[in-house]
């Protein structure tokens, strides 16, 4: 880890963190990892190497399918609980932790509906508190201007990369500390992922984001941290301009410049 | 291998298109088969029975002669039993298909159920008769009523009602329940908001579905004892009784009843010709709710997709 991050603030750490899948393969081994305060993280990596697994232990998503098993632990600041924790309620964790999926996956309800529905689980009924942070969460994700007159339209009449947006929107309704997103420009045109771009270089002030991406120019334009990871393994983790230029693991370098992934 | 000429692949085509088309033809054939055959049938019964097409059949009760006998009381039974059918059973079906979908662990306990559902399909009607007349009729003592009747049928099309709840969940994608959880809703909430509103054009076409069996259910029905001669509609809520008394909220259901198939079935079996008249005509009537069941969740499915698209 590079000496020049310690004025950085730690918002997360994984530690010795291993997963394992139902099947008892093992997707993760022993990743050790810090994730800084307001900035974002890049994960990067040849497909089947983990990405996703590694995502999606930040919410415990694992948790909602049988027979899936965590060791080590994810610290979380600036509480210091650790997410993984048997004790720790998943439902607690996915309050804290935000994410961001592959393909948008809006619900089959109204614009509205979407950005409220974590509000609705949290249980506000509060018409003009709820239409503040719908109002809120759909500016913050760059969405509002062209969906502001038609709140209460079906949000799969959307084009993609406004559902996109729309489920960042809905991400950020309930005010994360931590925002997963998970290749979220892979289905999108150069227009629609120039957008979300734009917009996680927006959020990182409000936000503290983990962003895994096959692309890496959007890596490079993106994160302030990355991560390369290989079969499992977190084979590199530095400032984003040192992995790039001058990577220290011929396999990063490898993977970077395109001999291999 | 030399390529193909041009002339060669054209017959390699034409030998294709004429399986295309023979099999088109014997689509078609059975296809006709199939609508010659029903609508045959309810034409049949439709001209046998004409000359009782008028609003009195519908009003009258059961008589001796066959001009005036009617089929007032077999389909306001019909309709209560049905009434009381939907109430049990939906609820019940609807709850342990989410159940099974949504929170049972997957474990042999699982498995065993599962596969008992499917075995609950396949019972015998008459099977259930039995099993009513001895829990509902003697043990919780419901008598010959409409409500035994009711929950009998309900436990009849149960299975019908779990499978297609579960169908339907899992026709929803794993990516919308993701969604949901994902912003920290429990699976309750998940089942409340999106689970069970998504699944709902599924469901309600299984429950139409298994409607449209019970209605005609005829052997379990006698089982249990329903009257096949009745001259008198159960008590309305809130109306005058004969004794003087006024009728409760329930006491319908506690009434004696008939219903449309043994109606049928009572005509069909006496010697005057002339009641095969009224059989027929009451068969046309019975298909008749039967379509128009099926015509209404076809609609319902229709209108409730509309807004669901993933
Ligand atoms: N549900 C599952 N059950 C069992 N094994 C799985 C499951 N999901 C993923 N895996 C395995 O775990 C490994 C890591 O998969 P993961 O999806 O995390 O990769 P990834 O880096 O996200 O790949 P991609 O870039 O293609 O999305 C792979 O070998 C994969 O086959
Ligand atoms: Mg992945």
């Amino acid at each position: 880890m590079p000496n020049n991050t310690t004025q950085e603030r730690l918002k997360a750490e994984a530690r010795g963190l291993n997963f394992f899948y139902n099947g008892g393969i093992q997707a993760l081994k022993n990743i050790n990892m810090p994730i800084y305060d307001n900035r974002v993280t890049a994960l990067i990596g040849p497909s089947g190497c983990g990405k996703s697994t590694y995502l999606r232990s930040f919410n415990r998503m694992h948790d909602l399918y049988p027979g899936n098993r965590y060791e080590g632990e994810i610290r979380f600041y600036p509480d210091d609980t650790n997410l993984l924790a048997p004790e720790v309620d998943p439902i607690e964790v996915r309050m804290r932790v935000g994410m961001v999926f592959q393909k948008p996956n809006p619900f089959p309800k109204s614009i509205y509906e979407n950005v409220a529905y974590g509000l609705r689980v949290r249980g506000e009924r509060n018409r003009r508190m709820l239409d503040d942070k719908v109002e809120h969460a759909l500016r913050g994700a760059a969405l509002w201007d062209e969906v502001k007159d038609r709140l209460q339209d079906l949000a799969s009449n959307l084009s993609g990369g406004q559902q996109q947006r729309l489920c960042i929107a809905r991400a950020l309704a309930t005010d994360p500390e931590l925002l997963l997103f998970d290749e979220p420009t892979s289905a999108l045109d150069p227009i629609a992922t120039g957008a979300i771009e734009e917009l996680v270089h927006e959020l990182k002030k409000r936000v503290t984001i983990l962003i895994v991406t096959h692309n890496m120019q959007q890596a490079a334009r993106v994160s302030d941290y990355t991560a390369y990871m290989f079969l499992g393994e977190m084979i590199e983790f530095g400032k984003t301009d040192e992995i790039f230029i001058k990577p220290k693991d011929r396999r990063t370098e490898d993977y970077i410049t395109g001999r291999m992934g | 291998m030399k390529p193909l000429t041009t002339e060669e692949i054209r017959a390699v085509i034409a030998r294709g298109k004429l399986k295309d088309t023979l099999f088109k033809a014997l689509g078609i054939l059975c296809l006709a088969f199939g609508l010659f055959v029903i609508v045959a049938l309810i034409l049949d019964m439709a001209i046998k029975g004409s000359e009782r097409f008028t609003l009195d059949f519908f009003l009258n009760f059961a008589s001796r002669r066959a001009a005036q006998a009617g089929i007032l009381s077999a389909w306001v039974g019909s309709l209560l039993v049905m009434f009381v059918t939907a109430l049990a059973a939906v609820p019940l079906g609807v709850a342990a298909g989410v159940y099974l979908e949504e929170y049972a662990p997957r474990n042999w306990m699982t498995q065993v159920i599962e596969i008992n559902i499917a075995n609950l399909a396949a019972v015998p009607s008459i099977v259930y008769g039995l099993l009513a007349l001895g829990i509902f009729v003697y043990q919780f003592g419901f008598g010959q009523s409409i409500l035994s009747a009711g929950l009998t049928l309900a436990l009849l099309i149960l299975p019908i009602i779990i499978v297609a709840t579960r169908e339907a969940i899992r026709a929803i994608p794993a990516m919308i329940r993701e969604g949901s959880m994902a912003v920290g809703a429990t699976r309750w909430q998940t089942c409340r908001y999106h689970i069970i509103p998504y699944a709902m054009p599924g469901i309600l076409t299984g429950v139409i579905i298994g409607l449209a069996r019970a209605i005609g259910e005829t052997a379990p029905i006698i089982t249990i004892g329903a009257l096949t001669f009745i001259a008198f509609l159960p008590p309305a809520p809130l109306t005058a009784l004969p004794d003087g008394g006024t009728a409760g909220l329930f006491d319908w259901v506690t009434a004696p009843f008939t219903v449309m198939p043994i109606q049928i079935f009572n005509w069909t079996s006496r010697p005057d010709p002339a009641f095969e008249i009224n059989a027929a005509a009451a068969g046309f009537v019975l298909m008749a709710m039967v379509l128009a069941m099926n015509a209404l969740a076809i609609w319902l499915r229709y209108r409730m997709r509309k807004n669901i698209k993933w």
